[in-house]
């Protein structure tokens, strides 16, 4: 998308990753910030199932035509579900970041960790 | 980041690159598009039609007076006597062990004049190596940095969009001439280019940089910028100084042997010699990913060697690079595996260049 857009459903860390909380499971992907900084994504290399992340440390890397990044974790878990349309399908990512570009699904460890995160209007201030 | 912006130099093209929304990054010491509308369209348009950079951050040394011939044979690999009056010549600086100090172009530009195009980083050093070595010629070294914008159109397409704007006849491959384009006068036109296209690079004095550069993008070049430039070299097999070229290699081992004439007594000739004759323990391959992953600088080989370029070729869609390689693993067709941030990842190696000729 080529506008910068931020839902005020979601909720969002300081790495530019974005959680969808529902129930005790979120849904992570990274923001409309963080794809335009990377450009145009060709790479997705997804994390097993089952896996543990932890908020704030890498669970996963994408990469650009010019270089890679680490994808943070914004809360703790287990990934339960990895977005496999990103294997053959990388620039979801850039497209819809919120949607089809969305990255895992995680049973969240310790739910209390939602708190921290900013809030639309919070994160899109911390970008300015 | 290691400067603040406040720091870096800007090309007589900054504005232009700012109204076009171009991303500018810290290069060598130069704030530089990296891309405008993204580094695929870019380099495809390049592939396909034709594109513009501004690489105007790459420095210029102008070598003249009777003992120009003599210092650059001392200094640069190739034959430099074989230059012809407005011919062009690739060569590379070495020290006395053999070691590259740059890679460049040099220009014929009179019977005792020469321009030799630097790389950005590496400019401040080769004009020390250069006014060393003058002491005591009959010779003058010039910085002409300052007094020259460079303008790169690549593509299938370049030649015919600044024919439209040139009085007079474009210079031929690996030739150069002095045109007036699009009004600007004096602008010093080169057959060359560094993304395995046809094209041309225009040197062009500062004010009148963004006639050229307005001119050529109305008549229908796209705006690449550096990042473009980086995939269509790595496709193309050139090398880049700091990825596959550095003081601690030589250029047998990286493969450009055929721009080093020993015999002239070039400094660093006898290292290169030895190597030329005795071999080398690595050799720069040019290799392809046959999975997923790309390979990035610096990602080791598995069994010795290292990756020193790595990304995504945008013609072929999946992940090319050039890697030193122990000799006996060298053969076109050989598998070998790299890691790549700790997964391991299997790569061929495949002859120069990575796309064909006839993409």
């Amino acid at each position: 998308m080529a506008e910068a857009s931020y839902p005020p459903e979601l909720s969002y860390h300081e790495e530019h990753d974005w959680a969808r909380i529902d129930g005790d499971v979120a849904t992570f992907g990274v923001t409309w910030y963080a794809q335009d900084q990377l450009g145009e994504v060709v790479f997705f290399d997804p994390p097993t199932v089952g896996k543990s992340v932890r908020r704030g440390d890498p669970y996963a890397e994408v990469e650009s035509v010019k270089a890679v990044s680490d994808v943070v974790a914004p809360l703790s878990g287990e990934i339960v579900e990895v977005n496999e349309g990103l294997a053959n399908g990388p620039e979801a990512i850039n497209d819809d970041p919120y949607g089809e570009g969305w990255m895992v699904k995680v049973r969240l460890s310790d739910p209390a960790e939602v708190d921290s995160l900013m809030d639309a209007a919070a994160y899109e201030e911390s970008l300015s | 980041m290691a400067a603040g912006t406040e720091t870096l130099k800007r090309t007589p093209l900054h504005d232009r690159h700012v109204a076009a929304g171009a991303r500018l990054v810290p290069f060598a010491g130069w704030e530089m598009p990296v891309q405008y509308a993204g580094i695929r369209a870019e380099h495809m348009a390049v592939r396909e039609r034709c594109g513009i950079f501004d690489v105007s951050h790459m420095g210029e040394i102008e070598t003249s007076g009777p003992g120009a011939e003599a210092l650059l044979g001392q200094l640069l690999s190739n034959d430099v006597s074989r230059i012809a009056q407005h011919g062009a010549q690739y060569s590379v600086l070495c020290n006395e062990q053999g070691g590259v100090l740059d890679d460049l172009f040099t220009y014929r530009l009179g019977p005792d004049r020469y321009m030799t195009v630097t790389n950005a980083s590496n400019h401040a050093s080769d004009l020390a190596w250069f006014e060393r070595h003058a002491a005591g010629c009959d010779v003058t070294v010039a910085d002409r940095l300052a007094d020259f914008a460079m303008l790169a159109i690549q593509g299938p397409q370049a030649r015919s969009l600044v024919a439209q704007l040139a009085e007079g006849e474009l210079p031929a491959r690996f030739r150069t001439r002095e045109l007036t384009v699009a009004g600007a006068p004096g602008v010093l036109a080169c057959g060359t280019g560094y993304t395995g296209e046809d094209g041309v690079e225009l040197l062009v004095a500062p004010d009148h940089a963004g006639t050229v550069w307005d001119a050529v993008v109305a008549v229908g070049a796209t705006p690449a910028g550096l990042g473009a430039r980086d995939t269509l070299r790595m496709e193309a097999c050139f090398h880049l100084y700091g990825n596959d070229l550095s003081a601690d290699r030589g250029p047998i081992e990286a493969g450009l042997g055929w721009c080093c004439k020993e015999d002239t007594g070039f400094i660093g000739s006898d290292a290169v010699r030895a190597a030329r004759e005795h071999g080398t323990a690595e050799e720069l391959v040019p290799f392809a990913i046959t999975g997923p992953g790309i390979a990035r600088q610096g990602n080791p080989v598995l069994g010795g060697g290292e990756v020193t370029s790595g990304t995504l070729s945008p013609v072929l869609g999946y992940g090319i690079g050039m890697a030193y390689l122990p000799v006996d693993r060298t053969e076109p067709g050989t598998t070998f595996e790299i890691d790549v941030r700790g997964k391991t990842r299997t790569a061929e190696v495949r002859t120069k260049p990575l796309i064909p000729e006839e993409h």
